[in-house]
């Protein structure tokens, strides 16, 4: 089936996810969709499965114009999407997973259910066992579950987004195999990825998605310079910095790896000095969210030590983190980081609490003034946290570290920043290394790192790379190392 | 990021429209026990005329409203603790229940003793908070250790006390020779709590009501510790990251609320029933919960809505002497008032602007 999109826009409140974003894809094709976090790839395949409705735009499936008001429209016409996170029924066996949304009628037919299901896995040399149950398989094996179950619905075109991310090589190839059999079928696959190696070994066509827009299309033979140029942007041009003086060691990880359900970090070494500000790269879930919820006490280790100030902290609980001087700073504002419902006044005395047991509302309004004015916060002390804008947010953020403080970890401190809220964001940072502390920054803005950070770390895929001065590195070199190239050597 | 601040007015004058909300609302809740009235044959006015004429009517059913408001505004005042931190205190039934063994168990076990009266009735309410705080405490270990949720480990724990009442009534505290439902021997009058000439209301089961109001006032509106429980009640996740230990607060205001539950079922004992029988805890439990959330769990709204409860049960009464219409009625106004009062809270929610955030994760 041919599927295009023409001119599509979305918005979610005030951010532009997608502007003006038309894509073509062939029937018996698979295409590529390629683009850095936040490019809107997601967005768009939501918008063609059903499970978001565009604000202007529209779908057509063989030049017919179509509109989803659900995902099961979006079934209906043939268009399936196997989802990042695999959304299956994790307690419930391979066959109730597999029956669901197939069955129609009254009784369950588990005999027929059940031969289908054998029949669909040997045609593609799946092996999976009707009885098992989803939660003690694999990532790998759960989207070939879901991969079937969309199959036997009778899809025609298949949207993955972000497939191989946490399976193992074995199961992506096999993935791959199945790909290339569908689309021989004459079955329509997109393939959402930010990995060029994956573009390269699979794809008969690639649109690169940028900020939202349409950045470019290609076809093989593929430049990977000329991808990377269109997924990070052109006028990539050095920036100015000064050396940093750092001092004595804050953070010391030895032969640490740690993990979640899909993603084995490790193992990572590293030193952090105070007056030292490390940058860390990587697409997301590379494993620089796990590394920072780790070094902030947050998650477990599996293996390996963390010592703050010399002292070993490993498998403390938070507090003792917190006691130690580390602090985080999360990139959800209002999840993590800040309590809706709560007033400027009353964070500030959760984390200064003044007096003894009874709060003095009148000292803890003046209080609450005094660090507004100091951290140029545009809000009263009586404001919601939730009613400030993103900016505001950022830097009640900042305002609530408590002193002293050793090791600073932020998460995307820009991000969704205007740029004179983002330079005050790290101009506040730079004088907190300057003060003494080690500060650890995950940002996917390549510029921004590398013109306030000192050294720089990049992830892909659970692995880690060495500290690289960030003086000797330029944005090009980063994107390549992001986008996967250059390591296993 | 400009509109979010334009929205900064908007969250301030919706008060006006929150309060109306809430006024249509009980107009509907009138609405439809009317209707019920009507199906059942019984003229309207003239009932809603005998419930106002069954609550204030004489001065001896005023104070029968206040000797129902005093244990349910307990309740309702403890369970306050409980819902700012954010948890459903369904326990609360069994905590009641447990205070009102405690307290027996401390009477049976002194009555015969020559201590003054008031040192074993003060023994008796300690030994109540001591109750019910202990039962509160295991749903609390049960959710923080083993991760049962807390509606569930109080359901559980109230089913446990019931039990634990009836094997009370017909085993060990049985009356000599006859085991029945009408509960355990009553207790020697000089052990009973004092109350007003004439009357049933106890002066100082209104002295301990109006004080745990003010305690929990205070506690919520002026301490640390009840900004630490608001913001544990709002977002457990940010709490905890700012450094609040949450299971410890979690912990201790399921104490608090227990041990005012158990002070309710050791009055029930010594000042309503002056014996532990099986209906001790009179519904005040699930009562609390309904008044609190009705007063959208406000300590001072609770005191009418507690006020309003405590009539339309008095109230009540009077139907059934005069229409000769069941007292349910009563229970049938605050379920469907209850129920009108969520339903527009939800749909305020649906046609309010959400909040949206500016960077998703979207890759």
């Amino acid at each position: 089936m041919r599927v295009e999109m023409r001119h599509i826009y979305k918005s979610f409140g005030p951010v532009r996810a997608l502007q003006d974003v038309s894509l073509t894809v062939e029937a018996g094709t698979i295409h590529g969709l390629l683009g850095e976090n936040g490019a809107g790839k997601t967005t768009l395949m939501k918008i063609l499965s059903g499970y978001l409705r565009p604000d202007r735009g529209e779908i057509l499936l063989n030049g017919e114009p179509v509109r989803f008001a659900s995902p099961a429209d979006g079934l209906r016409y043939g268009i399936g999407m196997l989802h990042q996170d695999p959304l299956d029924f994790p307690t419930m066996s391979v066959l109730d997973n597999f029956m669901m949304g197939c069955e129609n009628g009254f009784w369950l037919d588990r005999q027929r259910a059940r031969r289908a299901l054998q029949e669909l896995a040997r045609l593609f040399g799946f092996d999976l066992d009707p009885e098992a149950r989803v939660d003690r398989m694999t990532v790998g094996e759960r989207q070939q579950l879901e991969l079937l179950r969309l199959l036997r619905q009778g899809i025609r075109v298949l949207i993955l987004d972000e497939p191989t991310t946490g399976i193992s090589a074995p199961q992506r190839a096999q993935l791959f195999d199945t790909l290339r059999r569908l689309a021989r079928e004459g079955k329509t696959v997109i393939f959402v990825t930010h990995k060029l190696e994956e573009i390269e070994e699979l794809c008969h066509r690639v649109t690169v998605l940028r900020q939202g827009r349409l950045a470019g299309e290609a076809a093989p033979p593929y430049s990977p310079r000329r991808l990377i140029e269109m997924m990070f942007g052109r006028s990539l041009s050095k920036p100015e910095r000064r050396p940093a003086l750092p001092g004595e060691p804050v953070l010391q990880i030895q032969n640490l790896i740690a993990g979640d359900y899909r993603l084995r970090l490790g193992r990572v070494n590293l030193t952090v000095r105070s007056g030292e500000i490390i940058g860390l790269a990587g697409m997301e879930g590379s494993g620089q969210h796990l590394l920072m919820r780790v070094c902030a006490g947050l998650i477990r280790p599996w293996e390996g030590c963390i010592c703050v100030r010399g002292r070993d902290l490993t498998g403390k609980p938070y507090c003792a983190f917190l006691d130690a001087g580390v602090l985080f700073v999360p990139a959800n504002r209002l999840e993590e980081g800040l309590i809706s419902g709560l007033t400027l006044t009353e964070h500030f005395q959760l984390v200064y609490p003044t007096g003894g047991y009874l709060i003095n509302w009148e000292r803890a309004r003046a209080e609450a003034q005094r660090r507004i004015q100091e951290f140029n916060i545009r809000g009263e002390p009586e404001t919601m946290v939730e009613a400030l804008s993103g900016g505001n947010q950022q830097r009640a953020m900042l305002a609530l570290i408590r002193k002293p403080v050793h090791l600073l970890l932020l998460e995307h401190p820009t991000r969704g920043l205007d740029v004179e809220s983002s330079m005050w964001i790290w101009q506040q940072l730079k004088e907190q290394a300057q003060q003494g502390a080690a500060l650890m920054v995950i940002s996917s803005d390549l510029q921004e790192l590398l013109e306030y950070c000192d050294r720089i770390i990049v992830f892909f895929g659970g692995q880690v790379s060495e500290p690289m001065n960030a003086e000797e590195l330029t944005t090009d070199q980063l994107a390549q190392m992001i986008a996967g190239y250059g390591w296993r050597g | 990021m400009r509109c979010k601040e334009a929205l900064l007015p908007h969250i301030r004058s919706s008060r006006w429209i929150e309060f109306g909300i809430q006024s249509l609302s009980v107009l509907m809740a009138l609405l439809f026990t009317t209707l019920v009235l009507v199906m059942a044959g019984a003229p309207p006015l003239e009932a809603y005329r005998q419930m106002l004429e069954g609550a204030f009517g004489s001065l001896k059913r005023m104070t029968d409203v206040l000797a129902t408001w005093a244990p349910l505004i307990m309740v309702t005042s403890g369970l306050l603790l409980t819902f700012t931190a954010g948890l459903w205190n369904v326990g609360v039934e069994g905590q009641i229940m447990l205070g009102a063994i405690a307290a027996t168990g401390v009477i049976r076990a002194l009555q015969e003793t020559g201590l003054p009266p008031f040192v074993i009735l003060i023994l008796a309410m300690v030994a109540g908070m001591a109750g019910g705080a202990a039962w509160a405490g295991l749903v609390g270990l049960l959710k923080i250790y083993t991760g049962i949720h807390e509606i569930f480990g109080g359901l559980g724990l109230n089913f446990l006390a019931t039990t634990l009442i009836l094997w009370l009534i017909f085993g060990p505290w049985k009356r000599p020779g006859i085991a029945s439902m009408s509960g355990t021997e009553p207790f020697p009058e000089h052990l009973w709590l004092p109350v007003l000439p004439g009357l049933r209301l106890s002066p100082w089961t209104l002295i301990l009501a109006l004080s745990s109001i003010v305690v929990v006032y205070v506690l919520l509106m002026n301490t640390h510790f009840g900004l630490r429980l608001k913001a544990i009640g709002k977002n457990i996740r940010a709490a905890h990251r700012l450094g609040v230990p949450t299971s410890r607060y979690m912990f201790l205001a399921l104490l608090g609320c227990g041990a005012i539950a158990g002070l309710v079922g050791a009055l029930q004992v010594t000042a309503t029933y002056h014996r532990l029988i099986h209906a001790i805890s009179s519904g005040y439990g699930y009562m609390g919960l309904l008044v609190g959330m009705l007063a959208n769990y406000r300590v001072l709204w609770s005191v009418l809505v507690a006020f309003f409860f405590a009539a339309l049960n008095i109230g009540g009464i009077q139907l059934m002497v005069t229409l000769r219409l069941d007292s349910t009625l009563s229970g049938v106004m605050q379920g469907a008032l209850v129920l009108f009062v969520l339903l527009a809270q939800g749909s305020q929610a649906r046609w309010k602007p959400t909040l949206i955030p500016e960077s998703r994760d979207d890759a």
